[in-house]
């Protein structure tokens, strides 16, 4: 009989032992905790060009998350991305005029949309779209721009 | 003759390919036994106690020094481009999705593998199986069944821990020797690391090398030669196997996974 409680005290510890690593692999590793809360609603905007933009990549105002990415998708008839972006819930009063922009965070980090609230006293429903819209900076372009122009002064 | 050597070519691939059918017929087997560990769920206990909790000391210990290891060399290629906060995503995103999986199932393969192996060898070769049929019990169900799912359940738990003591390894060496920020080292971690993409799918894999190495290592026993040295080259060859399969399973698993 001892010998059996045994057997159940090593099992339960091991399996109550695997799951608190699974545990902390879901909650103190990845995103799961993050994700999590609240559903939030969901917004459209269309840019020009999206640079590297990724599903999943931060949507940001003043600086701080308050949504991401959900995808991306080109408009045939426009030739523009419609990029979909999920905000938080909570985020409820993004006036109708505010202006959407493609940053990069640091010179090689990843791009992430940085919302500039406007002045209207609307604000955008769930499913509503973001009009004022600022492509992606690309850097060969900037590169181009810079060395046609210096060539211009010179010349 | 001219035609020999074909002949032994020939002779060889029906030879493994008779192997692989009985090593599939012994899964049928196995699989049809599954009542038997809801009947007897203390056979299954007794191996999940074999092969996952005698387990833990191999796995653990190797965990902390992959993890730490882990932490030192990343931070040496890290900050040569300035990017130290990233220390906390390359030592999870590397033990999530490949390492925690494979090698604890390489170490698994090793250590509890070649046990099962042994075991069911000389179980054969002492003619026990045997006895077990001639008492009318089935020994597949009996005696694989329960080895089968001990070595199916432990390995995920397995791969989880030793993920979870690496990354904690990691965070020693990283924030506490090398000075990264215990911030970063986290909060970078948690936004690129996705649960249902990084984690799951590392359970998932985990899952596949536990039904591997395990069925590998029970039919090595089962079909060996019932002799000292049928029941060597049985050991040997269950871990071998088991290690080529994982480290090839791995392959197009991450192929699958996480090429989209």
């Amino acid at each position: 009989m001892a010998k059996r409680q045994n057997v159940e005290l090593m099992v339960g510890a091991f399996v109550a032992l695997g799951l608190v690593a699974l545990f902390f692999l879901a909650m103190k590793v990845s995103n799961l905790s993050l994700s999590a809360g609240g559903e939030g609603y969901v917004l459209t905007a269309r840019f020009t060009n999206v640079g590297s933009l990724k599903v999943r990549a931060p949507v940001t105002m003043a600086g701080v998350r308050i949504g991401r990415v959900e995808s991306l998708r080109f408009d045939k008839t426009t030739y523009m991305a419609v990029v979909t972006m999920r905000v938080d819930a909570g985020i409820d009063a993004i006036p109708e005029d505010t202006f959407a922009n493609i940053f990069t965070s640091g010179l090689l980090g990843e791009q992430y949309i940085g919302l500039e609230p406007g002045g209207s006293t609307d604000y955008l429903q769930d499913g509503g779209e973001i009009a004022h819209t600022q492509s992606a900076l690309v850097l060969e372009q900037m590169i181009g721009q810079f060395l046609f122009k210096k060539a211009g002064e010179s010349g | 003759m001219l035609l020999d050597p074909i002949a032994t070519l020939g002779r060889a691939v029906l030879a493994s390919l008779t192997r692989l059918g009985r090593a599939n017929l012994l899964l049928v087997d196995i699989l049809r036994g599954t009542g038997e560990i809801f009947r007897h769920p203390r056979l299954l206990g007794e191996q999940i106690v074999n092969i996952g909790v005698l387990s833990l000391l191999i796995v653990g210990v190797s965990g902390l020094f992959v993890g730490m290891v882990l932490g030192l060399q990343g931070y040496y290629v890290l900050a040569q481009f300035g990017a130290e906060e990233s220390l906390g995503v390359m030592v999870a995103a590397s033990l999530v999705r490949e390492l925690g999986p494979v090698v604890a199932a390489l170490l698994v393969a090793g250590r509890a593998g070649s046990a099962l192996t042994a075991e069911i060898g000389l179980m054969k070769a002492t003619e026990q199986l045997s006895g077990l049929e001639m008492m009318a019990v089935d020994p597949v169900r009996r005696v694989l069944t329960p080895r089968f799912y001990g070595g199916v359940l432990a390995m995920p738990m397995l791969a989880a821990i030793f993920s979870a003591v690496g990354i904690l390894g990691g965070y020693f060496v990283g924030v506490g020797l090398l000075g990264v920020d215990t911030g970063a080292f986290w909060s970078q971690m948690q936004a690129k690391i996705d649960f249902a993409e990084d984690v799951v799918n590392g359970v998932i894999k985990s899952l596949a090398f536990g039904v591997v190495v395990t069925w590998i290592a029970l039919f090595q026993g089962y079909d060996s030669a019932p002799t000292s040295v049928g029941v060597s080259r049985s050991t040997t060859r269950s871990v071998v196997h088991a290690a080529l399969v994982v480290l090839g399973l791995d392959f197009v698993l991450t192929a699958l996974m996480f090429g989209d």
